[in-house]
């Protein structure tokens, strides 16, 4: 786990036979190539796994209080109210992903039917808080709601867990993945007086405790930070606790932990029931935060964000997982919302991916001169052929436009062209994976190329559709490339 | 009692319809052991496949070809693009994760159907697409028997499903093809060291299970009417729910599942309530799988230690 104080990046990680110093060069019975590549493996590239390296030597309740500091301060220094909503959701998503951490990271279950645990908490606050049901409603103080939502949410995790008793891997998923199937039909559908309906339940009340109301969004972030820092917490003394290590001791190899007398069931049961009662008690104030709930707040798309952020920062870490709500969530919520902020975001990841990527340095300036001759020559031509083939303006605007101006070839409608190249960019960068070696490098220039025509044509146009691909894309990519997500650990998978 | 036959028939059509797309799903689960939550959205494809093939030949009330002939072309493009749809996505997302621990490539496979839903939003628009099959085939034509009407959409996706049932049962069963996908879904290694070339039958075995996905699509867009980038996530959820209950990795039993789901959600729309169908249908679903996981057909896998 990368909470672990780590010893000085200079030696092997991994710990082989040998003890006592450790003299130069190779050695029987140690495969240090074998280790040293497997810390290559196990840290990002360049400068950014030197910074990794460097804040893992910090302790981790030390790193939790400077984040927590870091998040409170935040509002501080000034936050516009777009800002402070999308560092809202990006809390909650970081807690949520926290909350499927100990399910699929650490007891390594998968559990597509979480997102029904969000919303039954957040069904749960709008019932126990609303004009809804009976003649006055119910309107409890939220110090009652509250934990009463979460221990309904235990109680619901381990109904739902029950199945993992007999069934594993993929069976286990179905079942899940139609018991969240079902919360949507459930909510959507029956007694619409009760539950809403599709129109979902409006008026809720505010969170309050003794004589305080959390009205303001500025007091909700507060709240969610404290939150997430308590969920993180916890969290943390159970992952150290023995239910954690049983927890992943069941995840790497069931069997195993059976017969080293682990309550397999009972253990995977506890993993639901925490992964549930997280996910309800982020409901409650989600509901709270956003006064109303509907079903298709809590439908596949949003489980699959969950997921998305779980696997981008990596499973099996706290940090991980929290780090990687953030950064989906501002990504997702915030800087692709905005044709401006996209583009600075599109164009940098693409400069900051060949920046790391591309080595020596002699051929990433050949690449990248490529790139502009070939822009400049392209648009050349095509403005030779034809006024109209450039006579469209990017979506971008500002600094990134005026670049963009003699270099892009686009075309008055763009359209359709920027549908065909789409399906060529995908087509292109399906071959570039699969090619090897210098081919590699010329055909990336062409699709760098194509990338930046498709953005500026269709992609940027329709920021809620790119964002979705953008989630299908994590996962598909971080699968392949990084399984073990930003900061987590790399597992030593034992094949059966 | 014209009623219950008429329900029983519509059900029947559209079980057909599930059984097909859970039969693809099920052939692609037995040589990978993957759930391939793709699948759906590869049926979703082909739907458009088959609606753009209709506008290019003048759109529905404006043919230019013999109605046959637009069927067969509609049908082939779409089990041939779909099919290699689904070969690239094997080669490109699942090949590289073929030995990696279980839950990659499910997670993989959600991303990809996430990820084709929102391309084909991207590429075809949100509205529904209509394909029109009324101006070009009668629903009132048919065959009616009492009161009960079965017209032409639905003999011929009730046929096609029957002839595909039988093909794919003998190319499973007598092909040498077959018989190499047999092996790789008993045991890759040991069919690997026997000279059979898994890459190559694993890839095939992507292709036929597209192809019926593709296929259905086509078949959908002819019976419901309507395309739209959303339809594939419920039919692979359908999908799912018939070879599970019928018995992963077993064609008869994604049939018989196939079947059983179409026939009981036609009735539950028909006798209780349409906004029903869907819960009981996953309510049914969870059931079959807490008291026979293995489904009605299938066989009760052992463990290796």
């Amino acid at each position: 786990m990368s909470g672990e104080a780590l010893p000085p990046a200079t030696g092997p990680k991994v710990a082989g036979p040998q003890t006592g110093t450790q003299a130069a060069g190779p050695q029987v019975g140690v495969d240090e190539w074998v280790a040293r590549r497997a810390e290559r493996r196990e840290y990002l590239p360049s400068w950014l796994g030197t910074a990794q390296r460097s804040v893992e030597r910090v302790g981790w309740w030390p790193r939790l209080g400077i984040a927590a500091a870091a998040g409170a301060l935040l509002p501080v220094l000034g936050l516009s109210g777009f800002q402070l909503q999308v560092g809202i959701d990006s809390l909650v998503f970081a807690a949520l992903a926290v909350g499927l951490n100990i399910v699929v990271g650490s007891a390594g279950m998968l559990d597509l039917g979480y997102v029904a645990f969000f919303g039954f908490g957040a069904y749960g606050y709008a019932l126990l808080s609303s004009a809804q049901i009976g003649a006055n409603g119910i309107h409890l103080p939220s110090l009652v709601s509250i934990p009463l939502v979460m221990i309904g949410a235990a109680i619901l995790g381990l109904l739902v867990g029950l199945p993992s008793r007999r069934l594993s891997g993929d069976y286990l998923a179905i079942v899940t993945l139609f018991f969240g199937e079902a919360f949507v039909e459930f909510t959507n559908n029956v007694a619409p007086t009760k539950f809403g309906g599709a129109n979902g339940i409006a008026a809720l009340d505010p969170i309050h405790v003794g004589g305080y109301q959390f009205l303001s969004n500025a007091s909700y972030y507060y709240l969610l930070v404290v939150v997430l820092v308590a969920v993180m917490a916890a969290m943390r003394l159970l992952e150290t606790s023995r239910t954690g290590r049983a927890w992943r001791a069941i995840r790497d190899d069931q069997l195993a932990a059976g017969s080293m007398t682990i309550p397999v069931d009972r253990v995977k049961l506890m993993a639901f029931s925490f992964g549930a009662i997280v996910a309800a008690l982020v409901g409650t104030v989600y509901a709270a935060q956003q006064i109303s709930v509907f079903p298709t707040d809590f439908d596949t798309p949003i489980l699959i964000l969950i997921y998305a952020s779980l696997i981008f920062g990596g499973a099996g870490s706290i940090a991980g997982a929290v780090t990687g709500g953030l950064v989906v969530m501002i990504i997702y919520d915030g800087l692709l919302r905005s044709p401006s902020d996209s583009g600075y975001l599109f164009y940098g990841l693409i400069l900051i991916a060949l920046i790391a990527k591309l080595r020596p340095w002699r051929r990433l300036v050949l690449a990248l001169a490529a790139l502009i001759a070939l822009g400049f020559a392209v648009h050349a031509l095509a403005g030779a052929i034809s006024a109209t083939w450039v006579a469209g303006a990017p979506q971008s605007t500002g600094l990134i436009a005026d670049a963009l101006r003699n270099w892009l070839v686009l075309p008055a409608s763009s359209q359709t062209p920027g549908k065909v190249g789409f399906v060529l960019l995908i087509c292109l960068l399906i071959a570039l994976v699969q090619i090897k070696g210098n081919a590699r490098i010329y055909l990336l220039v062409p699709t760098i190329y194509l990338a930046s025509f498709v953005w500026e044509t269709v992609l940027s146009a329709n920021p809620s559709i790119t964002r979705q691909l953008m989630i299908g894309a994590i996962l598909i990519v971080m699968m392949n490339a990084r399984p073990q997500g930003l900061l987590g650990a790399r597992r030593v998978e034992v094949p059966t | 009692m014209g009623f219950f036959f008429q329900e029983l028939v519509n059900g029947l059509t559209t079980g057909a319809l599930y059984a097909l797309i859970a039969l693809g799903f099920s052939m692609v689960y037995g040589v990978l052991k993957l759930l391939n939550f793709a699948h759906g959205d590869l049926y979703m494809v082909g739907a458009y496949i088959g609606f753009f093939v209709i506008q290019w030949f003048g759109g529905a009330s404006g043919l230019h070809i013999p109605v046959p002939l637009l069927l067969v072309i509609m049908f082939v493009l779409a089990a041939g693009l779909v099919g290699f749809l689904g070969v690239a996505i094997e080669r490109f997302a699942y090949r590289p994760l073929r030995n990696a621990p279980r839950i990659a490539p499910l997670i993989t496979a959600i991303g990809i159907s996430f990820f084709l839903e929102n391309a084909a939003l991207l590429l075809f628009g949100a509205q529904y697409r209509v394909y029109n099959t009324p101006d070009f085939l009668s629903f009132s034509s048919g065959i009616r028997i009492g009161s009960v009407t079965i017209d032409t959409v639905q003999i011929m996706v009730l046929a096609m499903t029957v002839a595909l049932m039988v093909g794919l049962r003998l190319i499973i069963n007598r092909t040498m093809l077959g018989r190499q996908m047999r092996a790789v879904a008993s045991d890759r290694e040991a069919a690997e060291m026997m000279g059979i070339n898994v890459n190559f039958t694993i890839a095939a075995t992507f292709f036929l299970g597209s192809a019926l996905a593709g296929v259905s699509g086509v078949m959908a867009g002819l019976l419901f009417n309507q395309v739209s980038n959303t339809i594939g996530f419920i039919a692979g959820l359908k999908a799912f729910t018939a070879a599970v209950v019928g018995g992963i990795g077993s064609i008869p039993g994604a049939m018989l599942g196939g079947l059983l789901i179409g026939v009981a959600e036609s009735f539950i729309t028909g006798y209780v309530s349409s906004l029903y169908s869907d819960l009981l249908v996953f309510c049914l679903l969870i059931v079959v799988m807490l008291v026979r996981p293995t489904g009605l057909l299938g066989r009760p896998q052992l463990r290796k230690v």
